[in-house]
């Protein structure tokens, strides 16, 4: 029983034994953490998992299309679906995994929904839809170029954007930061910092000290 | 001297021109994104057939401030005030479901008076956005008076959110662990008072005024109607898929805090047309304030916050006395608590519907992804579908019963 008194869902007992012999081949991983049910499952199945899931597993809403980028991996990207039942009361979230050149296939045809949600992904991430025929950038400016959401784009962005009264128009220019970007390291060292504590430098390369007394044993007489 | 009349005038133009007339049928024009109707920084491309409109294709993300971005780099509870700059018009609900989604992963428990405090205000703050979207869609369509007797009422709300947490509008008052701190006496029996004499005599009068009227009801009855199908398959949620007829209302069907032990009704539509929306908001905030008289009547005395103290920090009097409570209270406001890895999306019924958060941690202080699913972009999305075929003052009715704020919109 969980102690916090955050939304109550009802477990689905054997909802994840039954969506893997229901989709066979398409599944690839599943976890039951904290009391939310995630499947993983191949990126050309989408649609036809998406369909399984709504028309026989009663998931009829489509709530979320939400990116993740782990840049470490070879896949960087993970497209995450959250599901939600209306008539059997419970939550579902789906993922697949992509890069930014492999199209993941749209659900635009089951949830017309899904069409911003694409659209998003794809603004803030550089996902690509196959079969999303309106994949245009939604959030950020007209003419924007990168994709902010990616872990290796910068928190400051690359330009900024001021009035000019000589030219009458709004410009962009490089960002100026007037201080620089300060990114604190709150990890304590026993946390498992990965970079070389000051100090420790010393350890590798050490110049060889004076040579240790010999023994009281080993003195020639 | 001889005047061409204007219609000869006309018809000489066209013919210069070449133009037939199915070539000039259809035109584009560009409702915001500074228009009073627009409810903030929407930018409408309209293609219309005479006043009919064909095509609707909003332009959102004009007020794009990359707040999933920023929480990546703040600490959680650094993080916590952009929620309240999301939806501005109801602050404290999405601080509500990002404090339950922290609290899901940390496995907190939290004090029942803090449970009690948080749905009393979640309700008081529901009031709040319903009373704006409320005076602000009867005055898109043409009624004045209303809209200024209901911000009067907002006014008050605004007054006890700066007497429970010290701002008027942006409160940061849910906290991990519970809220930020207690409410004195005299603001609960205050705001029961204005529940009981105040609210209920303007709200009451300012409905009187519109919910009969025949010009208000030309024209939202029979606008924007949509189906239950059409309400499912483009992820509605809140009082726009209640007004479908759909009775999906999160507080019941999966309660979080206290909702459980509240007494209240779903108001459903029966059409699911714009005057079906106003309803059931207009039932809502009956609701609303059944459920805090609920709350006052049940709240027990207690801690407002958990006491772990890895996660909530001390009280400032304590500080005084103990080097351990000024040891946390240091920690926690530098380097904040850390939460363990691990993935939730938790989502609380916001006043416009389903205000959910997708936070997936690290096991750092800081979050590693926070995704905020915003209830007016589906919403906005089935703009499109609502408006095909209705008058172009119809747009404003509908854009108007769907109830968009874009801080949250955009994000």
């Amino acid at each position: 029983m969980a102690r916090s008194s955050a939304p109550l869902i009802a477990p689905r007992d054997g909802i994840v034994d039954e969506v893997k012999a229901a989709i066979g081949g398409a599944f690839l991983d599943a976890k039951d953490a904290a009391g939310e049910v995630s499947i993983t499952v191949t990126r050309d199945s989408i649609v036809d998992v998406c369909r399984t899931l709504r028309d026989r597993f009663e998931y009829q809403q489509l709530m979320e299309i939400a990116g993740v980028d782990y840049p470490q991996r070879p896949e960087r990207f993970e497209v995450v679906y959250h599901l939600l039942s209306l008539t059997r009361n419970h939550r579902i979230r789906v993922r697949v995994l992509t890069n930014d050149e492999k199209p993941v296939p749209s659900v635009t045809g089951l949830w017309p929904v899904a069409g911003w949600l694409e659209r998003e992904v794809f603004d803030l991430f550089g996902v690509l839809f196959d079969g999303n025929d309106d994949l245009r950038r939604i959030l950020t400016d007209y003419g924007f170029r990168g994709y902010p959401l990616r872990k290796d784009f910068p928190l400051s962005g690359y330009v900024e954007m001021r009035y000019s009264e000589e030219q009458k128009r709004v410009v962009y220019e490089p960002v100026r930061l007037a201080q620089d970007f300060r990114a604190f390291d709150f990890l304590s060292p026993w946390e498992g910092a990965e970079y070389i504590l000051p100090g420790d430098e010393k350890v590798e390369g050490q110049a060889p000290g004076a040579p240790t007394p010999a023994a009281a044993g080993e003195t020639k007489k | 001297m001889t005047i061409a009349s204007p219609s000869q005038d006309l018809e000489e133009q066209v013919a210069r021109s070449g133009a037939t007339e199915s070539d000039i049928a259809n035109y584009t024009i560009n409702f915001g994104p500074q228009h009073p109707a627009a409810h903030g920084v929407l930018r409408l491309v309209l293609e219309l057939d005479g006043e009919i409109i064909e095509r609707v294709d909003p332009h959102v993300g004009l007020l794009h401030r990359g707040t999933e971005k920023m929480c990546e780099y703040k600490t959680y509870l650094q993080a916590l005030p952009y929620m309240d700059r999301l939806d501005y018009v109801s602050p404290m609900s999405m601080e509500h479901s990002y404090v339950l989604a922290i609290e899901k992963l940390l496995d907190l428990e939290v004090p029942l008076r803090a449970q009690y405090l948080r749905v009393f205000f979640a309700e008081l703050t529901r009031i709040k956005n319903h009373l704006l979207n409320i005076g602000s869609h009867v005055m898109d369509v043409g009624a004045m008076t209303p809209n200024l007797w209901l911000f009067e009422l907002r006014e008050d709300i605004m007054n006890f959110y700066e007497r429970a947490s010290g701002a008027r509008m942006h409160a940061a008052y849910f906290r991990p662990g519970g809220v930020h701190q207690d409410v004195p006496l005299k603001l609960l029996t205050d705001i029961a008072d204005w529940m009981d004499k105040r609210l209920p005599e303007l709200f009451d009068d300012a409905m009187s005024l519109v919910i009969d009227n025949r010009i208000f009801k030309q024209r939202n009855v029979d606008i924007g109607t949509v189906s239950k199908e059409d309400a499912i398959a483009w992820g509605f949620s809140g009082p726009m898929i209640r007004a479908a007829g759909i009775p999906w209302d999160i507080r019941k069907s999966q309660p979080y805090d206290v909702y459980d032990r509240m007494e209240f009704d779903i108001p459903v539509g029966t059409k699911g047309d714009c005057y079906d929306r106003m309803m059931v908001r207009v039932e809502e905030v009956r609701q609303s304030a059944r459920i805090m008289k609920q709350c006052l009547q049940q709240m027990p005395e207690g801690p407002i916050a958990s006491l772990d103290r890895k996660v909530v920090p001390p009280k400032r009097g304590e500080m005084k006395q103990s080097m351990e409570a000024l040891i946390h209270h240091f920690k926690l406001y530098t380097e904040g608590f850390h939460v363990p890895a691990g993935e939730v999306y938790v989502a609380t019924e916001s006043p416009k519907g389903e205000f959910g958060i997708y936070l997936v941690s690290d096991g750092s202080n800081k979050p590693y992804r926070v995704k905020i699913r915003p209830t007016g972009f589906s919403h906005l999305q089935a703009m499109d579908f609502m408006t095909k075929g209705h008058m172009l003052a119809d747009a404003t009715a509908i854009l108007g019963a769907m109830d968009i704020v874009f801080g949250e919109v955009d994000r």
